[in-house]
């Protein structure tokens, strides 16, 4: 009895191996996007009208898609990169222009969106969703001003030791080189070392640096934030004494698009998906599922009534200017920034 | 049982601490299986009890998926490695050193040594290539990948039992003529069984868990459960994982008993 | 030579060969898939670091190797130690050093405990320990998360006891670190020292016994020395994934403090130097390996002196 289980639990083991990759490549899409990114209502949706098996691969940090893509064999068709990435996709040499700017439903991407840095005009990719690095503040505990970096650069008394800050050095420095009214990108010694001072000193009152933001931040675990728009509207929603703020100092905005890959398998599905994924209602999806905007004019009419007019994603007028987008700066900029934050964790 | 009698096995508090590893190795895995009867969004609120993220995680294919493939993975990798590992502890014990020895034991323990991202992005240039020379991209690559660092967990226990196993009734079976293999199957397998058991636990433990080799030598739709819920990390973990953690734990425990008993019967 | 001479040769010769076919799987499996790619990370570790992560192959540099322990200070480019690299070390030896002696002092007890039961129950007291383990890392870490969280179980235990009045901050300090991979390595260190003390001879015990030895004698001079194998399996199986841990201090640690898992990670991503990451792993591998083998002469020589 017991060979027998074992046989058939083997003979089921084996059939997966070889079985996970048989299917053919016809009528196949592979996408590789961030991990909890995804909306499979969406996947669905896409599958059903076009007759097509969708896969969706997770990743966790910009760096390891890079690195997985680079090294061939992925087998993936489409990826997700952010918008500092996307330079460096392109001098790779991993992307091919699928030339969104010429797709049906190209005209639903919001003007605002059409001529951005890294890819202007959008021959390469098509928005995916954008959001930013804020303030979000208990406001039970602390009823100041909270639209600056201030909250966790030189924190109040009642918000001190309660303070978490989002593990991303690019948007930590440049909140904080902002913040002495540097450049991003800067390598100015003077405003580097007083970048360094400063967050040594600051991070002996933060509490923690971690990812858990939309649980803690409503229970109280934490009174203070720097972190991305979207999870501070939902913590919003669980807690309504948390407020957005936007540092008058300067933040950084994000934005990931998806691009096709120059090894992809299944191009034309590829387009298909990229051309699907400018329809405002299909954008709708990606947004209600993942809590960012998306950059499609006429999504917000299929938007969850919550997300309409939330004022984490409805960036005010007066706090437009001080937003801008990460760029990528050169490799030994890069080099001396990661030293920086280096020594800030050892 | 004979509290007058002087048992030498016994060691005095040896039972408290016992006690308390256990307490203390069940209490998070209670509040974890708890919680997956939570009804609210949030990990740490208790909000009424509720099915409602079991019903969440059965609607979830991407979940299934990960979790049948994570298993898969770790079946084949701990059967692998369990049997390599023992093969290669009967080859390095009980013998005079010879050479080439040291190197053995170095070897086998080298995928211990290693951080796993050094490993991760090692096999990722290396099986990258050969995905593009052949063309296949199956599970295969992950399991390879497990087995190798499995084998060193199966090895240890395995390697520890048999240096402080005495070769009497070994020599006494060969004595009577027992073949090699008759030797092997009749004395030492029967004495070893023990360690085998605990070397293939292990590996299937630590197969299940690896993050961050899986995350590199996946290819696409090879998401593992581990890799399925580091993207989680980053973004809002809610009591679905708990549900799924749940469930994982009692068809493990289910399968675990039934094994027991088919066990306990042939004996 | 005499023939019987010749003829113990031949047997000896024949033992030896048949011992390398018998590690042949295992040996060349791990060949295949750890030591194989590990050395083309040691040729990636005298190459020249890529922009964007990667090497520019084919172009050779030291600079990984030195600025593992030197690098030139960001602001006054004097040529110093690396501190930063140098701390961070320092604090996951000291870490994985606790963890080990913890996991010790929990695990060696209970794998007594377990091994002293009747042979029946004791197959069901290993699965017992590690039930817990069905579950993956990750899930493992949020639910000790739920136990030393501020409104967690612990807390709040010991708030309604009446020890303390507000809640200890256990998490993000280095006894979060401490207390989760304690928890989460301790089955690693109490399935060796079962395997061996299950194995123990207790008429040495007893006659140990004989000769008027007190229970903490009995442990010391004849339990532990001969157990001792198993001691090391469970010491090196917790202290070196210790040192490379890398989940456990980015979510009860709070991410605040790297430990050398994190370090080494971050140069294969956001730091984007490959080559750097190489020769810090295999540094860490050198002195793991030397200790290793150093424990290891010890330990067959210890091994071998009872039989």
């Amino acid at each position: 009895m017991k060979t027998k289980w074992m046989t058939t639990t083997a003979t089921a083991a084996i059939a997966m191996l070889f079985a996970a990759n048989a299917a053919s490549a016809a009528g196949q899409l592979n996408i590789y996007n961030w991990g909890d990114y995804t909306n499979p209502e969406l996947i669905k949706k896409f599958e059903e009208k076009f007759d097509v098996k969708v896969t969706v691969t997770d990743y966790d940090s910009n760096d390891t898609a890079l690195a997985k893509v680079r090294a061939g064999g992925h087998g993936f068709d489409v990826v997700v990169p952010s918008a500092n990435y996307v330079q460096i996709w392109i001098k790779e040499g991993l992307l091919q222009e699928a030339r969104p700017d010429q797709m049906e439903n190209f005209k639903n991407v919001d003007e605002r969106w059409v001529d951005v840095p890294w890819d202007p005009g959008r021959h390469y990719t098509v928005p995916w969703q954008w959001g930013l690095t804020g303030i979000g503040v208990n406001t039970s505990v602390y009823k100041g001003d909270i639209n600056t970096s201030a909250i966790f650069l030189d924190p109040p008394e009642e918000l001190a030791g309660k303070i978490n800050v989002a593990p991303e050095m690019n948007d930590v420095l440049f909140a904080t080189i902002k913040y002495f009214g540097g450049d991003w990108c800067t390598t100015d010694k003077d405003v580097l070392r007083k970048v360094r001072d400063k967050l040594v000193e600051a991070k002996t009152k933060w509490l923690a640096m971690d990812y858990s933001v939309t649980e803690k931040l409503p229970a109280g675990d934490y009174a203070a934030v720097y972190y991305w728009n979207g999870a501070i509207m939902r913590s919003r929603i669980k807690n309504a004494d948390i407020k957005f703020g936007y540092p008058k100092e300067g933040f950084p905005y994000f934005m990931d698009s998806v691009a096709l890959l120059k090894d992809a398998k299944n191009t034309e599905n590829a387009k298909l998906f990229m051309n699907f994924i400018m329809e405002p209602e299909n954008a709708a999806l990606i947004s209600a599922f993942a809590k960012y905007s998306n950059g499609v004019k006429g999504s917000e009419q299929f938007l969850p009534a919550d997300m309409q007019d939330a004022p984490e994603l409805v960036v005010p007028a007066e706090f437009q200017p001080a937003g801008e987008f990460l760029a990528s700066c050169e490799p030994d900029v890069q080099q001396l920034y990661t030293r920086i934050w280096t020594e800030l964790q050892k | 049982m004979f509290k007058s009698h002087f048992d030498i096995r016994s060691q005095p508090g040896f039972g408290l601490i016992t006690l308390f590893t256990f307490f203390a190795l069940y209490l998070p895995i209670a509040a974890l299986v708890i919680y997956s009867f939570n009804g609210a969004e949030s990990l740490s609120r208790w909000d009424g009890f509720s099915a409602r993220w079991f019903v969440a995680a059965w609607q979830n294919a991407a979940v299934q998926d990960a979790a049948i493939r994570s298993l898969v993975i770790a079946i084949w990798a701990a059967f692998l490695a369990t049997i390599a590992a023992t093969m290669a502890a009967l080859a390095t014990t009980r013998t005079t050193p010879y050479r080439g020895l040291t190197f053995k034991y170095a070897l086998i323990n080298q995928p211990l040594m290693v951080p796993e991202i050094v490993t991760a992005v090692a096999l990722l240039i290396v099986f990258s290539r050969i995905k593009v020379w052949t063309g296949y991209s199956g599970l295969g690559y992950l399991v390879v990948a497990h087995t190798a660092f499995c084998i060193p967990f199966a090895y240890l226990p395995i390697r520890a039992r048999l240096e402080s196993m005495d070769l009497t009734l070994e020599r006494a079976a060969a004595d009577l003529y027992a073949t090699r293999w008759q030797t092997f199957r009749h004395v030492t397998l029967p004495l070893l069984r023990p360690a085998v058991i605990a070397g293939f636990m292990l590996a299937f433990v630590i197969s299940l868990d690896d993050v961050v080799i899986t995350e590199f030598v996946k290819s696409g739709g090879q998401d593992t459960l581990p890799t399925y819920m580091l993207g989680q990390l980053r973004r809002e973990t809610t009591p679905e994982i708990n549900a799924i953690a749940t469930v994982f734990l009692a068809l493990s425990t289910a399968l675990v008993v039934v094994f027991f008993f088919i066990n306990r019967k042939k004996q | 030579m005499s023939g019987a001479q010749e003829a113990a040769l031949a047997v000896q010769k024949q033992d030896i060969r048949s011992r390398w076919l018998l590690s042949a799987p295992a040996l060349l499996i791990i060949f295949f898939a750890a030591v194989g790619p590990l050395l083309v990370m040691l040729l990636y570790s005298f190459m020249a670091k890529g922009d964007y992560g990667d090497v520019r192959f084919g172009e050779f540099s030291l600079d990984g190797w030195v600025s593992v322990f030197f690098q030139r200070d960001i602001f006054d480019d004097t040529l110093g130690l690396a501190d930063a690299h140098l701390s961070i070390i320092w604090r996951s030896l000291q870490l994985s050093f606790f963890t080990t002696l913890l996991t010790l002092i929990l695990g060696f007890p209970t794998a007594y405990f377990i091994a002293t039961r009747p042979p029946h129950s004791r197959e069901i007291w290993v699965f017992l320990v590690t039930i817990p383990f069905w579950t993956n890392l990750l899930i493992r870490t949020f639910a000790m998360q739920q136990v030393i969280r501020n409104e967690g179980l612990l807390n709040n235990a010991l708030i309604w006891l009446g020890v303390i009045e507000r809640p200890l901050q256990i998490m993000y300090t280095d006894t979060a670190n401490l207390l989760g991979m304690t928890y989460v390595y301790l089955p690693l260190m109490v399935l060796p020292l079962y395997a061996s003390i299950e194995k123990l001879d207790f008429r040495l015990v007893e006659a140990g016994y004989d000769l008027y030895a007190s229970r903490l004698q009995v442990l010391r001079r004849i339990v532990i020395p001969l157990v001792k194998p198993g001691i090391i399996a469970g010491s090196i199986l917790v202290f070196i994934p210790s040192l490379g841990a890398y989940v456990i201090p980015r979510v009860l640690g709070g991410g605040k403090n790297m430990m050398l898992g994190n370090l080494i990670e971050m140069q294969f991503g956001s730091g984007r130097n490959w080559p750097l990451g190489a020769a810090m792993s295999i540094t860490l591998m050198a002195l793991v390996m030397v200790a290793l083998i150093f424990y290891v002469r010890n330990a067959s020589r210890g091994g071998s002196s009872h039989v």
